[in-house]
């Protein structure tokens, strides 16, 4: 666990030493900005919920671009062949990374407390589903590192990297949220398949409930993420 | 300390590395010598745990690198080829970062990084960019963390390369202080390198070691692989037995017995036993069997030569398996 903590650390300060934590913090402060502003008018109810919303839409966007580096530069750079010849594992690196990644989520969204500050200094929010929307979110989130983080142990380059992880997050969330929304008269069948995916499950959070199978539907998907990564880099060594 | 049995590499239906076996002892430094491509960098990495062997084993400080590859990474240090480095951290970050990776506590960090920046005269750049770094300073991080853990075993892939000559003079009185302390192998393309440094040298070509031992051993037994050839003019099979009868000759080649040389020349090879000088003997007999005598000369086999020939033959084979 401590080679992991390691390698997460290098990885979290590593976002520091180039413009891309910047870029993608400032882009989404920007972009939550704008959501909440559209909410906090007198007379709307005091909540946060479609501002969380939309953060996981802008995650979607904006998570893959932290990963994409993750493994493919290792592997471009070479320095796969250092990190593996220290004494750790698979396992230890694929968590290292995914780690450092969700640190820096949190640190990205740590400054949306500023409106629900605002929200409790203007009106009496209902704390509680504020509550569960931040872990749905960190929930979300993780699951999309874990995504991002197996998509860019896939190539050696971060462009490939980014668009498999927004193609993939996209048909996770904005594709059946489209379909939802546009196909009328769908068939119960298909609308029960819809409402497993991550954006419906995500919307429930944001309602305030704190379903446990939504839960476990989350950290069963991130680890399932996880896993499969360890094994592409066990396979990738083999050749 | 590095003992290596039979250890193949195939990728498909290339053998990188076939069946190569060596030991190498505590506190010696052994240099492992090719052309690129031979199957040096493949046989470190195998070494190191970074690629799984198709057959064969190897163990280092005793330690099996397939079922306990975590042992064997920990007792090792070792340096790429190229290299690699997060360019984006300092040198003493880095340092800090491989330390903890090797579970290495802040004190014993800090004694360690001061005892290798010192060592590796990292002095006034530790706190610079690693990508701000020219090469041979990199070389001498990659170096420094190859040593961080005090590590029994040092395995160093191209240590020179790219290093202007005071470097690689630095670099060489470097490997052959650590040397005591450390059981050293090194590879390299440069058969000076390991005249200056080594102990031992391994020369692989395609995959295969084609010849092991002291450069002093090398050198005694490329000596009695020396030569004479003979040009003359007479019919081939007469020279070869009048000249197989001569003391001190072992064996006596026609280099061009079928088809005649230019004006019924013919080259022979004499090899002779244990590198008699065979050159006064084979010229009396030639000239009392009166055939004419065009050529007599030795033909050296010094390591080098041995050496540049190792080093064309891999070209030229590359270059007929390219065709």
């Amino acid at each position: 666990m401590n080679r992991s903590m390691a390698i997460a650390r290098r990885e979290f300060d590593s976002y520091f030493r180039s413009p891309i934590a910047y870029v993608v913090i400032t882009a989404f402060l920007i972009a939550s900005g704008f959501a909440f502003y559209q909410d906090f008018v007198p007379g709307e109810p005091a909540t946060m919920r479609n501002t969380l919303n939309w953060m996981v839409w802008f995650l979607v966007f904006l998570t893959p671009i932290l990963s994409m580096g993750l493994l493919a530069q290792e592997w471009s750079s070479g320095t796969i062949e250092t990190l593996m010849t220290a004494p750790v594992n698979d396992l230890d690196v694929v968590l290292g990374k995914f780690f450092g990644n969700f640190a820096l989520l949190v640190v990205m969204l740590i400054p949306t407390l500023l409106y629900v500050a605002l929200l409790a200094i203007y009106a009496r929010p209902d704390l509680g589903p504020i509550f569960s929307g931040y872990v749905g979110i960190l929930l979300t989130g993780a699951l999309f590192i874990a995504i991002g983080v197996f998509c860019s142990s896939l190539t050696r380059s971060q462009m490939v990297a980014v668009v498999l992880a927004v193609l993939i997050l996209c048909l996770a969330t904005v594709v059946p949220y489209l379909i939802r929304v546009e196909v009328a008269n769908m068939r119960p069948f298909f609308l029960r398949m819809l409402d497993q995916t991550v954006y419906r499950r995500y919307s429930d959070f944001s309602k305030g409930v704190l379903d446990l199978g939504n839960i476990v539907f989350f950290l069963l998907s991130t680890a399932v993420f996880l896993f499969l990564t360890v094994k592409v880099l066990e396979s990738r060594r083999w050749k | 300390m590095i003992s290596v049995s039979q250890l193949t590499k195939e990728y498909g239906n290339v053998t990188a590395v076939d069946r190569v076996s060596f030991e190498v002892g505590k506190g010696q430094i052994v240099g492992f010598l090719g052309p690129n491509g031979a199957g040096k960098s493949t046989t470190l990495r195998m070494l190191t745990c970074y690629l799984p062997p198709t057959s064969g084993g190897a163990a280092i400080n005793g330690f099996d690198i397939f079922h306990q590859s975590e042992q064997v990474r920990a007792n090792l240090g070792y340096l790429p080829e190229n290299t690699p480095l997060y360019t984006e951290m300092t040198v003493e970050e880095y340092l800090h970062f491989r330390g903890r990776l090797r579970g290495m506590d802040r004190n014993k960090r800090r004694e360690r990084i001061e005892y290798v920046v010192k060592k590796c005269w990292l002095g006034d750049f530790r706190n610079r960019v690693i990508g701000h770094l020219s090469k041979g300073m990199r070389q001498r991080v990659g170096l420094a963390d190859a040593l961080l853990h005090n590590p029994a075993v040092l395995i160093l892939d191209e240590p020179t390369v790219g290093l202007d000559p005071g470097q690689v003079i630095e670099s060489r009185n470097l490997l052959k202080e650590l040397a005591g302390q450390h059981t050293i192998l090194l590879s390299t393309h440069i058969l000076r390198e390991v005249e200056a440094t080594c102990d031992r040298a391994i020369f692989i070509r395609q995959g295969r070691i084609v010849a092991q031992g002291t450069l002093e051993e090398l050198r005694a037994s490329r000596r009695n692989q020396a030569r004479v050839l003979v040009e003359c003019r007479g019919p081939a099979e007469q020279v070869k037995n009048t000249l197989s009868h001569v003391s001190g000759v072992s064996k006596v080649e026609v280099l061009n017995g079928d088809h005649r040389g230019s004006e019924g020349y013919i080259v022979a090879a004499v090899r002779s036993q244990e590198s008699r000088d065979v050159r006064e003997e084979v010229a009396r007999t030639i000239i009392q069997n009166g055939w004419p005598l065009r050529e007599i000369r030795l033909e050296s086999a010094s390591l080098e030569e041995f050496f540049v020939e190792l080093m064309a033959s891999q070209a030229m084979s590359r270059a007929g398996g390219a065709a």
